[in-house]
């Protein structure tokens, strides 16, 4: 839990520092930000939804970004050692959010009938929605929020045990066993230090997923048919 | 033994991972609603209304550019206007100028005549009153010598004779007249 505080804070700090004094000709964080918000604005919010709806759930979707960004993070700061993400409780929020969202965007844009057109697709014979309506409902109301939080979760406990596996072992290998084993830990170390690395990219790119297919979830439930 | 190993893990300490915890759940909600408040209320904003009028200065900039461009532009034409205008003024000037010159010179000419004439004229009056002069002059000369002739020829004064006076004048009147009808012919 503190792991996660630390993460909160650090966004606000940071963000609180960077939009403080915004200047017409930015400085090198400023743009560092502007190109941060940027990247959620152009490629997941603009991108999937348009301009003008993109703008309305922007907030949602950037808070988003930026929350699962750091508590993944998290998983690789010495000290910290674990991601915010990595327990369930996270990931299940952020995914009931999406949630939320998409079925509050399509009742919005739609009213009663978005549940009609998510569950009855238009252009299917009757008799197939004996079939279809039932895959519908567990693919967009069951599946959607589930396969979220599981899959953000799962990347981040999957990269926790690789990373505490390296390590642990590397430290078994260099103290424990002694001699010969030396070696292995050396390899075991190489290893990890790769992990980190790779962790570094997961977390970027888990973030990127996670907002972008809530983003994705949204656009669907927009659109009249789908 | 997998499944031993299975059941002491679970057992052990680790709760299945899967299942939240009801604190978990609540703090993960503060956390997204914190994040959530701050970019919504404030560093969103923020960013676009710096972003905005960024984009608005560099328009405006933009603009302000053609502007000035456009007026360079103006000035420029104004420039050249004036320069043929000016350079139409200048040559209207030199030929004014040359015209004038020529009527000033033709003046010159013409009064040079007129002053040429004018002292020709008077040249030949004196030339015609000397002439008379002379004439008179040499008709009295001419009629007392031929008289002083005659007289010393006669061997008297014929001086204070009217008669004589009067042959001289006659003759010099029909010589004159001679003169005359010879120059006419």
């Amino acid at each position: 839990m503190v792991i996660r505080f630390i993460a909160v804070a650090l966004i606000v700090v940071l963000f609180w520092i960077g939009t403080r004094r915004m200047r017409m000709i930015p400085g090198r964080g400023q743009s560092l930000l502007e190109m941060a918000v940027g990247f959620v604005q152009s490629n997941i919010a603009d991108g999937a939804l348009g301009k003008v709806d993109g703008k309305r759930f922007m907030p949602i979707l950037a808070s988003m970004f930026f929350m699962v960004l750091a508590m993944n993070l998290t998983g690789i700061v010495p000290g910290l050692n674990l991601a915010g993400t990595s327990v369930i409780g996270v990931p299940l929020v952020l995914a009931l959010v999406a949630y939320v969202a998409f079925i509050y965007a399509g009742i919005k844009k739609q009213g009663g009938n978005f549940f009609k057109a998510s569950l009855f697709p238009a252009g299917v014979p009757w008799y197939l929605y004996i079939v279809v309506t039932p895959i519908e409902f567990l693919s967009t109301f069951i599946l959607r929020p589930v396969t979220l939080a599981l899959r953000l979760l799962m990347n981040m406990v999957a990269g926790h045990m690789l990373l505490v596996l390296c390590f642990s072992a590397t430290h078994f290998f260099l103290f424990t066993a002694g001699g010969f084993f030396g070696l292995f830990g050396i390899g075991t170390l190489a290893f990890g230090f790769i992990f980190t690395i790779f962790e570094i990219l997961v977390a970027v790119l888990q973030a990127y997923v996670f907002t972008f297919l809530t983003a994705v979830y949204i656009q669907l439930a927009l659109v009249e048919e789908h | 033994m997998l499944t031993a190993i299975l059941a002491a893990a679970t057992e052990g300490e680790s709760p299945n991972p899967l299942i939240p915890e009801i604190y978990d759940i609540v703090w993960s909600l503060v956390c997204f609603a914190v994040i959530l408040f701050f970019f919504w209320k404030k560093f969103l904003p923020a960013l676009t209304k710096t972003l905005d009028a960024r984009s608005e200065a560099i328009e405006g900039g933009i603009k302000k550019a053609e502007i000035a461009q456009a007026e360079a532009a103006e000035a420029l034409e104004q420039y050249k206007t004036q320069l043929a205008e000016g350079r139409a003024e200048a040559a209207k000037i030199r030929e004014q100028a040359r015209l004038e010159g020529t009527a000033i010179v033709n003046e010159l000419k013409e009064q040079a005549t007129i002053e040429a004439a004018r002292i020709t004229v008077n040249a030949q009056a004196t030339i015609e009153a000397e002439r008379q002069a002379a004439l008179v002059s040499l008709r009295t000369e001419v009629g007392s010598m031929a008289i002083d002739l005659a007289s010393g020829v006669i061997g008297q004064s014929l001086s204070d004779d009217k008669k004589s006076s009067a042959l001289v004048d006659q003759f010099l009147a029909d010589l004159e007249a001679s003169e005359k009808a010879k120059a006419k012919k």
